[in-house]
């Protein structure tokens, strides 16, 4: 954003970074009216440039069938055509045999899942008794391959669609060409340009179809699946599933049966995810510092050794350190058991039966797990900060607490702004210390179904799915995951000081 | 600058800074040295300690069970020698792993380092939606997605007993949305090095093979050592497609299983060798390249 800078703006340059924040914060809001307005009109503009851009299209798309000579006329029914005609038979071969595979898998399997998928599936698999009173098993519909494979099918058709295209508009292109009497571009040219001019889509093939396949068809296979009733009652094959519409994100506004509704389980286990993350992200950034710092400072010898000790906790594989931390609390672990022979206490404190106990232990031991991470981070950048800041500050005679206040701390939080925010939305979603520690428990069925007190949504998830069998509702929670992630980043990237919208540091 | 106002040389000041205090700034220092050393030796204690305790349980030969005394009552070596004999599972696991992270440490590495030079070198049109439908995908759970991968793997009968080639392919099939680290990398490497050799006539992937890739060293083990690290200790979708079979486990999911309430009066001390004998090659890897894992870490939080 390009914007004047206003006397306020030139003000603020002398706050220090927490009442810099603040402002940034206040003014977020601020200007949030004014960019909801600016939203709307950039939508109203999308869908002009949309419609124009769609006419356009079709327009093209019908002068280039009238103008076009026979095999571009053919083209649009057998792909591939146009480039037979004009010898450009690799190209004319890939679209032929790629129309070719998509019309033999519609035929002999995708027609069917399609035509399932509005009704995803009638005859659930049965055993029946034959009349020899053999029970033999008759295999009906089964919910969950229709709608896998009916996702799969919409992905297919759309991919045919976009070759379709494609086809056509090389067509015009290669006419265009001939009536120029220009070169045309033959199948060496296209294998030298995939090597050289156009090698980003030799590159960008594997993982982009890696990411499709395995990563953006699932998203939206569970994203529908919240739409549906498929629980544990409701598992093919033997009893189907189906489309329940928005009914698993009503449950989320129904309080009626107090704190074992799904509804209040889902807020409790928000906030608590909330605050986790909180004191996840800033406990460990402030220590690790200060362990950097301890670590860094002039006349410390060792500074190797010290390290070295403390990212060993980063090296080892955490589900054995976590797991065997979460044992040494354990009600007869071995911390309590020194603390009893030692006459401190009488009965075992409850690290993991009680749940506030459980909480702070897992933020405590969360600390350990990062701060040689942390630590590591900040050294690197600790050495980046000009040296001449301290000198000058130093002759200034400010204490070591100024330049830390007045150096280190503005220009850590000015570099590591963007790694908070990801910290934080990474901490919300921080699987291994809560269930490797916890297991989500204590269990003290004030929750909905296994919902323990420790959980975050994402250990809630994976319960519900591996415990429960409950898909559709964990498919909720993982849109709301999602959503309340989004937010989050959508609203402190644009608070915090990144590179974009902040001169140097200085 | 503002000190160019003092009429005093900056020496003059801090000397009469150090008079003020009434004490040399070498007194003051060594005395601010002992107490760092005190919270460092304190530091370093409180991090050491669990693995302290775990290799010397992981020598308890008195019994396999659950034991809450750190001191062994009687050492020996019975518990590595059950971890490799031949009625252990460990074995199995071991190799599992150690193949997983060896088919992820190169299929990764190769899949981020091609989308990383891509977003770093080529514009094209759907450049920046690429990236921003990458950036969305990553904040959806990754477990959202587990059941269906479970049940495609299973239609291609890659679970349970063959759940390490299932383990594979999903582990590199997405990798490249984790192209960060070493994009920020080559962001930094100057693009007059890929036009210089383009005009001496090599062409864009000779760029990359030749030009970059070894300019890339330390990122490239950076890439090669977290993506070798990662399977050591990757649970959760481990447990869920080698679902209840043994023969698929990881030493992740093998060795959490040994202390499940049922298992743990028997597995107890094995598991506490399992874990010294699944750290060590992980450790060993890492002392040996840590200069090039703190450059990344270093150079990840910065980039973001």
């Amino acid at each position: 954003m390009a914007m004047v800078p206003t006397e306020a703006d030139i003000e603020a340059l002398r706050l220090n970074p927490f009442q810099k924040f603040g402002r940034k914060f206040v003014n977020f809001f601020r200007r949030l009216p004014g960019r909801f307005v600016h939203l709307f009109v950039s939508i109203g503009l999308f869908f002009k440039k949309a419609f124009f851009g769609i006419g356009r299209f079709f327009r093209d798309l019908v002068l280039t069938f009238v103008h076009g000579k026979w095999w571009t006329k053919l083209s649009y029914l057998v792909m591939g055509t146009g480039n037979f005609a004009h010898k450009q038979i690799m190209r004319g071969c890939i679209f032929l045999l790629f129309e070719a595979a998509f019309v033999f898998y519609m035929v002999f399997a995708g027609g069917y899942w399609l035509g399932m998928l509005f009704s995803l599936g009638t005859r659930p698999t049965e055993e029946v008794e034959s009349e020899e009173g053999w029970a033999t098993i008759v295999e009906g519909d089964n919910s969950f391959k229709i709608l896998l494979y009916g996702v799969l099918t919409v992905f297919f058709i759309v991919a045919l669609l976009y070759t379709w295209y494609l086809n056509i508009k090389q067509c015009r292109v290669n006419e265009k060409l001939d009536e120029e009497n220009k070169k045309l571009r033959y199948a060496k040219d296209d294998l030298r340009a995939l090597v050289d001019r156009e090698f980003y889509k030799t590159l960008l093939s594997l993982p982009t179809i890696g990411i499709v396949v395995f990563t953006i068809m699932p998203i939206v296979f569970m994203i529908l699946v919240a739409f549906t009733n498929y629980d544990v009652n409701h598992t093919p094959p033997y009893k189907l599933f189906n489309w329940v519409g928005f009914d698993n994100f009503g449950q989320l506004f129904n309080w009626t049966s107090g704190s074992t509704s799904f509804a209040a389980t889902f807020g409790e286990i928000l906030v608590w995810t909330l605050i986790w993350a909180f004191f996840a992200t800033f406990t460990n950034y402030f220590l690790g510092m200060l362990v950097a710092l301890l670590i860094n400072k002039k006349g410390i010898k060792f500074k190797k050794g010290w390290r070295t000790i403390l990212v060993l906790t980063v090296t080892i594989p955490q589900f054995i350190s976590l797991l065997y931390i979460s044992k040494m609390f354990g009600e007869n672990g071995i911390v309590n058991k020194a603390f009893m022979d030692w006459g401190w206490i009488d009965r075992p404190l409850p690290f993991w039966t009680d749940p506030m106990w459980a909480k702070i232990t897992v933020i405590v031991i969360n600390i350990w797990i990062g701060i040689p991470y942390l630590m590591l981070m900040v050294t690197g950048i600790l050495m980046n900060i000009p040296a001449d800041l301290y000198e000058s500050a130093k002759i200034d005679g400010a204490n070591p607490m100024q330049q830390y206040m007045k150096i280190t701390l503005p220009y850590m939080l000015f570099v590591t702004g963007p790694y908070l925010l990801t910290s934080f939305t990474g901490n919300m979603n921080n699987f291994n210390v809560i269930y490797l520690l916890t297991g989500g428990g204590p269990k003290t069925g004030r929750l909905y179904q296994s919902a323990g007190q420790s959980n975050l949504l994402i250990t809630w998830l994976y319960s519900m799915t591996v415990d429960d069998s409950n898909y559709a509702l964990a498919s909720v929670i993982g849109i709301m995951v999602f959503l309340v992630v989004a937010l989050i980043s959508v609203v402190v990237y644009n608070i915090i000081p990144s590179t974009r919208n902040e001169e140097d540091f200085s | 600058m503002e000190n160019n106002k003092n009429q005093e040389s900056p020496m003059e000041k801090l000397e009469r800074g150090n008079q003020k205090h009434g004490m040399g700034l070498k007194a003051r220092r060594r005395i601010g040295n002992t107490f760092s050393y005190i919270g460092l030796v304190l530091i370093s204690i409180i991090w050491i300690t669990p693995f302290v305790f775990l290799v010397l349980q992981s020598f308890e030969t008195a019994g396999t069970g659950w034991s809450a005394s750190i001191i062994p009552s009687k050492f020996g070596f019975d518990n590595y020698v059950y971890l490799f004999s031949a009625n252990a599972d460990f074995n199995r696991w071991y190799f599992n792993t150690f193949i997983i992270a060896l088919s992820l440490c190169i299929g990764q590495t190769a899949m981020q380092l091609a989308m990383a030079y891509v977003l770093s070198r080529f514009r094209f049109k759907m450049r920046k939606k690429l990236m921003n439908l990458m950036l969305i995908l990553g904040m959806f759970p990754g477990f959202l997605t587990m059941i269906i991968l479970y049940n495609v793997l299973k239609d291609l009968g890659l679970t349970q007993a063959n759940a390490v080639p299932g383990l594979i392919i999903v582990g590199i099939a997405s990798s490249g949305m984790g192209y960060y680290v070493i994009k920020g990398f080559f962001d930094t490497v100057s693009k007059s090095l890929d036009e210089a050799a383009m005009i001496d006539g090599a062409t864009r992937a000779q760029v990359f093979v030749k030009v970059i890739l070894p300019l890339a060293k330390p990122i490239v083990i950076y890439a090669l050592l977290t993506a070798f690290m990662g399977p050591w200790g990757d649970y959760v979708f481990a447990s869920y497609i080698a679902f209840g079979n043994p023969q698929g486990y990881n030493v992740a999911v093998g060795l959490f299983q040994w202390l499940t309430k049922e298992q743990i009066p028997y597995h107890y001390t094995h598991f506490c060798a399992g874990g010294v004998v699944v750290s060590i090659p992980v450790i060993t890897l890492f002392l040996m390249l840590q200069r090039y894992y703190v450059e990344g870490v270093t150079g990840g939080a910065v980039k973001g």
